[in-house]
């Protein structure tokens, strides 16, 4: 499936362009964060690549997909988890089935991430009646349980308090190592900082820069992503 | 005034000693409204849905048509359905004009665009929440008109239910088609109409009753599965 290139991506909504010719490659492995500040085109940037948009213009080429369906092995987990009306294990299921899996298959699959997302105990409450923190965790289960390669991730903790977000990041982290690419938007340094391993700067619908994450937090190459880091450290 | 109080007391009796002439009427009522609003949401729902989530040309014009034939007036519909199921008429060989499925043709007829037309609002609004993580999961147009219908149930029922306090209001469709012949084609509306003119106003007061608790009942029921849904899928 991966790597994946954008080549020279546009996308402009009403006549206001918001992703301005966007070229770059993601490697298989390293967690890559797609930084900037708000109404930069982060979730836009996102939405193009998950082919939620259609870009106006500039391609995005899922190079390892071999003739593969690729929008098959994606997944991903939005700001705010859309729940269905119905139980927590049904909304895995929901997905599962869309993928074309048994409803034996379904079933085992999705008691199975719950238990590892640690909501076995919710599996049979309706969905939409769960916290925040526990609904962006089945969010998190439901797009997992599809066993995807790549993993995107819309601002997963913009909405929860600290203790919340150490969860949903420890498991990013595990997925992680299980093996799935995970891109990520965020505009929160800390985040960064604990889940990055690249970081793609993107500000007012340009790519600033493309760095390891150390180098970017200790010698930025643009300027905007100095004063962006700068503006944002207590 | 004595005379107001007379005749509602005499309903009263009527009602109270469960005549069988009055119960007949009732149950034809419920017979053909329930029918024809049965018939008419195996239509509306999957229609309402299609318009809701489809994309092609000429849409916005349905949505307008669908808006104002819900202001369709009764006794046009019943002159339309008249025409078709008349012995010269297209459906004429059915034989059924002046039987109670005829009253049911009609009061579908009149019952379609309203469900219509307030589900593909409900089920639109819903598919805004919905669309971008359907799709992400893979969900075709068709599928994801299924889901919102399942996942906006409960707005659903009350929708059906303003069906058919429509229908079974209505008194020139089923005037026209059914002929309100005694024991055969007679509901409350057109008996009430008869009756009134008659003069016979015990009759037609505890028709009028009758009519009015049943549509509150119905919608108390409606309110009431609403209100324990929410509460208990949120």
């Amino acid at each position: 499936m991966l790597p994946l290139e954008l080549r020279d991506l546009r996308f402009s909504a009403g006549g206001h362009p918001i992703i301005r010719g966007i070229s770059a490659r993601l490697e298989a492995g390293p967690r890559s964060i797609i930084l900037g500040p708000n109404g930069a085109g982060k979730s836009v940037l996102m939405r193009l690549c998950h082919g939620l948009l259609r870009p106006s213009g500039g391609e995005v080429i899922w190079h390892g997909a071999k003739g593969g369906d690729p929008r098959r092995r994606q997944a991903m987990v939005f700001q705010r988890p859309v729940m269905l009306r119905r139980s927590a294990l049904a909304n895995v299921i929901y997905g599962l089935k869309l993928a074309g899996h048994s409803p034996q298959e379904c079933e085992l699959r999705a008691q199975d991430v719950l238990e590892v997302v640690g909501l076995a105990q919710q599996a049979s409450r309706p969905a939409r009646v769960l916290s925040g923190g526990e609904q962006q965790r089945l969010a998190l289960a439901r797009a997992w349980a599809l066993g995807p390669d790549v993993l995107f991730l819309d601002e997963p903790t913009a909405n929860l308090d600290p203790a919340v977000t150490h969860e949903i990041e420890s498991l990013i982290n595990m997925i992680h190592a299980a093996g799935t690419k995970i891109i990520m938007t965020t505009h929160n340094l800390g985040q960064v900082r604990r889940l990055g391993d690249e970081v793609l700067f993107i500000d007012r619908g340009l790519l600033r820069e493309q760095s390891p994450m150390e180098r970017f937090f200790t010698r930025p190459a643009s300027s905007e992503a100095e004063t962006f880091i700068r503006g944002e450290l207590p | 005034m004595s005379g107001l109080g007379e005749a509602f007391a005499a309903a009263w009796a009527l009602i109270a000693g469960v005549e069988p002439g009055l119960v007949g009427i009732v149950t034809l009522s419920l017979q053909v409204s329930l029918s024809a609003v049965l018939i008419a949401s195996a239509i509306a729902l999957p229609l309402g849905a299609a318009i809701a989530v489809g994309r092609f040309p000429g849409r916005q014009a349905l949505i307008v048509l669908l808006n104002a034939l819900m202001g369709l007036p009764p006794v046009v519909v019943g002159l339309l359905v008249y025409l078709l199921l008349s012995r010269a008429g297209p459906l004429g060989s059915l034989g059924i004009l002046f039987t109670p499925s005829a009253m049911v043709v009609a009061q579908t007829v009149l019952v379609v665009p309203i469900i219509a037309a307030l589900s593909r609002q409900v089920i639109e609004d819903a598919w805004r929440e919905y669309d971008e993580q359907l799709r992400s999961l893979g969900a075709s147009r068709p599928s994801a008109a299924l889901t919102l219908i399942w996942d906006t149930r409960f707005s659903l029922v009350t929708i059906v239910l303003a069906g058919f306090g429509r229908a079974a209001a209505e008194v020139g469709a089923v005037m026209i088609v059914g002929g309100n012949i005694d024991g055969v084609t007679r509901v409350m509306t057109t008996a009430i109409a008869l009756e009134t003119s008659k003069g016979d106003l015990p009759l037609a007061l505890g028709l009028g009753i009758v009519l009015l608790s049943l549509v509150l009942l119905l919608n108390a029921l409606a309110a009431l599965i609403r209100e324990l849904a929410t509460r208990r899928y949120g």
